[in-house]
């Protein structure tokens, strides 16, 4: 019956349309933001290295740095410009796309048969396969014209043009993959935010192996999607063959989810639910046994996710050592750069981007104020005898003890690695008080987020903005030469640089008050305006 | 009178539209009070400023004796609300959110709760995800109904009902009206409001259109007459406050504002009635009436 075959497909043109004008503010600002990392890093990094000698020496410095190259990404043509940019942003710009993927393909398909809009879709003379595939192309559409924007990108500021398709296209096609995989994991669970943990966890698995693999002799980056695109050595030799594995496995991911689809009910998961309790357990009977219930899951899920990271991040602190004392190139720079030795700014470097990251699960946490708000569930709530700072303090209390207990386990898992490494436990101490040193400027982000909520709750998304603002202060300040009063707006960068630098408590104090002094202005403010 | 709830002059408004435009409501201690206007009108807009979820822009409402935007909390330990559209978190079970909500309030009676339970027919180990419209709605009158608060405000509690389950929450909520307690019970249901309710306020754009019981409210509309007569039906039109007047020989059809039903009656009968059929209007027609543009 061909009449079916075109059926299941029937209206995907304008229900792609109506996508992509619902969601044009978020699609353009994700592939702006990506152009505008590479394009920043591309004019930083010419700035930065004018000369040949000036490129041949960063080469050198960053070479055997273990430390840069789990960050960055594979060491390759560091003696270009291209390989520079490669380097400083190729990683960080492909998690960048995969998270696009899975956030925006999440949302676009079990994002929106949760909450019920694809059933009435659904009714319309539609074709069943028409919402994910308008899904999917627009998707798609967002990875390619990413791509191809990096391409120009490239080209137009003056980088050999191979090296700008292959870049392009190594962003482009993991975008691809990590779409694919979303619609896989879409059509198994029922549930959104479980398909975002589960995407977030093959980006962070990718990184890890990838991260493995660059700092041995390259064999473990092959396990990882990301490490495929990065052997396609953007700017430093092109190989282009590795990109079949990229679109191998998005088309087989495309196919497996078609199939899947074809299996299960509309709402429904391949999983079904389970029958649960009856009753509710003795604990759930009030805000904070409430905020508990509803937040446990984000809670272990994010302390295993850090406690993982700091791992691999402390069982490599002991081979920068190695690598340090074999180049002396290297310990010239570290004592140019000031404060600490190498492995010192390691430590910091370490936290600073585990504190970011802890700094997501706070920041979701707090928010829960405002999307237990939109959803009508906090009028529940209110409805009976708690206060809305009650109700607020709930998910405020696992917002703060949360970060804190996750950047102390990740102190801890990052302290132990190395401990276990190295047969001395003397990092432990340190690491632990690294962590508990960024923990403040984590609460500072839970203060700008609660006082959105309660002077300027439509604002409050734009907490994310704000994260990632410090992001890329935090990771590419130096780089981009901000001035120094725009690097001081992130908090992270006021933390006292521990153990680099003298633990200072002044910053400390200071970052909590403003904390807490922002805490307390959002829940004054929620009290004085209108739920709902 | 004694008033569980007594707003006048209430408004509220977002950004330019007046969603409250001075409305009044008085609700008595005991009664069940109907609340009900078109949608859109500010029947969740007053309930929600009653919870104090809102506040008000201007006029007064005391609800229980107090100020519900000031006093909020000890208020809300002596009621219990139902949303129209009952949301909860998808990842718990019924029953886990009947307990939540009732040990929030701090008055869960476990032997109520699965009276009701048993009731309503209501599955309490299904994750709320997976529950229906109707569902949900059973999981909030459980919620509500088993708590002992001495007023219960309900937001259209029964859509999505079927009606067996219709006819038990009837049965419930004159129980609690047996226990001495309050009920504002906005719905669309007119043979639910008929059937319960001892006062009505109708509302529409913010404004309270019409209050009292529901004969009193017939008494302010109009009568549906129709009658054949020997006399010629010329002069029919002339009368006061006639409408929808129809003429087909000697056979007249019009309604008449009720205040001038006794000149219509008296023409009528001048004219020599041989059949007379005269109706009172339809709860329908009453709504319709007041809903209307030309309320």
């Amino acid at each position: 019956m061909t009449g079916s075959a075109t059926g299941a497909f029937t209206a995907t043109g304008s229900l792609t349309r109506f996508t992509v004008r619902r969601d044009r503010v978020r699609i353009l600002v994700w592939i702006g933001a990506i152009a505008l990392l590479v394009a920043s890093t591309v004019a930083s990094v010419q700035g930065l290295y004018p000369t040949q000698a000036d490129l041949d020496a960063a080469a050198v410095a960053s070479q055997d740095n273990a430390g840069a190259i789990i960050f960055n990404g594979p060491p390759q043509g560091l003696d270009t410009v291209g390989g520079q940019v490669a380097f400083q942003t190729g990683t960080f710009g492909l998690i960048l796309m995969g998270l696009m993927s899975v956030f925006m393909l999440g949302r676009l398909t079990r994002g929106e048969e949760e909450a019920g809009r694809v059933e009435l879709v659904r009714s319309l003379p539609v074709g069943a396969h028409a919402s994910p595939a308008a899904a999917l192309i627009t998707v798609a559409a967002m990875d390619v014209v990413s791509g191809l924007l990096v391409v120009a990108v490239g080209i137009g500021l003056g980088l050999p043009v191979a090296g700008s398709v292959a870049f392009g296209l190594s962003f482009a096609t993991f975008g691809l993959l990590l779409a694919a995989v979303t619609a896989v994991v879409a059509q198994i669970t029922d549930n959104t935010r479980v398909v975002y943990g589960i995407g977030g966890l093959v980006l962070g698995t990718s990184f890890l192996l990838r991260a493995i693999g660059d700092i041995g002799d390259g064999t473990v980056s092959w396990l990882s999607p990301i490490g495929w695109a990065q052997k396609t050595r953007p700017w430093a030799g092109e190989v282009w063959w590795p990109f079949l594995l990229l679109v191998g496995a998005t088309a087989l991911c495309t196919w497996a989810a078609l199939v899947l689809s074809r299996r299960r009910d509309l709402g429904g998961g391949l999983v079904a639910p389970r029958a649960g309790p009856a009753r509710a357990s003795a604990w759930l009977g009030g805000p904070f046994g409430l905020a508990g219930r509803l937040q446990r899951v984000s809670v272990v899920g994010w302390t295993a996710s850090l406690a993982v990271l700091a791992v691999a991040y402390g069982s490599i602190a002991d081979s920068i050592q190695d690598f340090v004392e074999d180049n002396e190139a290297l310990t010239d720079i570290i004592a140019a750069q000031g404060g600490g030795t190498l492995i010192e700014q390691y430590v910091v470097m370490s936290f600073r981007i585990l504190a970011l990251i802890a700094a997501g699960f706070a920041l979701q946490s707090a928010l829960r104020i405002r999307s237990e708000e939109s959803a009508g569930r906090a009028e529940d709530v209110l409805a009976t005898p708690v206060s809305r700072t009650r109700l607020a303090l709930g998910h405020l209390v696992i917002a703060f003890a949360g970060s804190l207990g996750i950047m102390v386990v990740s102190g801890l898992a990052f302290g132990l690695a190395d401990a276990a490494v190295r047969g001395r436990s003397d990092l432990i101490t340190t690491a632990v008080v690294a962590a508990l040193t960024y923990t403040p400027a984590v609460w500072v982000l839970v203060g700008v987020t609660v006082a959105l909520i309660g002077c300027a709750p439509r604002l409050s998304p734009w907490a994310w903005g704000i994260l990632a603002l410090c992001f890329v202060i935090g990771m590419f300040g130096q780089l981009l030469g901000l001035p120094g009063w725009v690097e001081g707006l992130s908090p992270f960068q006021r933390v006292p640089e521990y153990p680099a630098a003298d633990l200072e408590p002044v910053p400390l104090v200071v970052l909590s008050g403003v904390a807490l002094g922002l805490t307390t202005l959002g829940l004054v403010g929620f009290r004085r305006r209108d739920v709902g | 009178m004694n008033l569980a709830i007594s707003i006048s002059g209430l408004e509220k408004r977002f950004g330019a539209f007046r969603a409250l435009d001075g409305l009044d409501l008085e609700v008595a201690t005991g009664e069940v009070h109907g609340f009900l206007g078109p949608n859109g009108s500010g029947k969740t807009t007053t309930i929600r400023v009653l919870l104090g979820l809102l506040r008000a822009d201007g006029g007064s409402v005391v609800l229980l004796g107090g100020d519900p935007w000031r006093d909020a909390v000890a208020l809300h330990r002596r009621l219990a609300y139902v949303p129209g559209d009952v949301t909860l978190w998808p990842k718990l079970t019924g029953g886990e959110v009947i307990d939540l909500l009732g040990r929030l309030r701090g008055d869960l009676d476990p032997v109520r709760r699965d009276e009701l339970l048993e009731r309503f027919e209501l599955d309490p180990t299904k994750r709320a995800r997976t529950y229906s419209k109707g569902n949900r709605q059973k999981v909030g009158l459980v919620a509500a109904l088993a708590s002992r608060a001495e007023l219960l405000m309900l937001d259209e509690p029964t859509s999505g009902l079927d009606p067996l389950m219709e006819m038990e929450f009837q049965d419930c909520i004159r129980e609690v009206k047996a226990e001495g307690r309050t009920v504002l019970l906005s719905s669309h249901i007119l043979a639910e409001v008929e059937a319960l309710c001892d006062r009505v306020s109708i509302i529409r754009a913010g404004r309270t259109r019409a209050q009292g019981t529901l004969e009193e409210l017939r008494g302010m509309t109009r009568t549906s007459v129709t009658g054949v007569v020997d006399g010629p039906v010329d002069g029919v039109g002339a009368l006061p406050g006639i409408h929808g007047l129809e003429v087909d020989g000697h056979r007249v059809h019009f309604e008449v504002d009720t205040e001038h039903l006794d000149a219509a009656v008296r023409w009528l009968a001048a004219a020599g009635v041989r059949s007379l059929v005269s109706r009172p209007p339809t709860l329908e027609e009453l709504f319709l009436e007041r809903y209307g543009d030309e309320a």
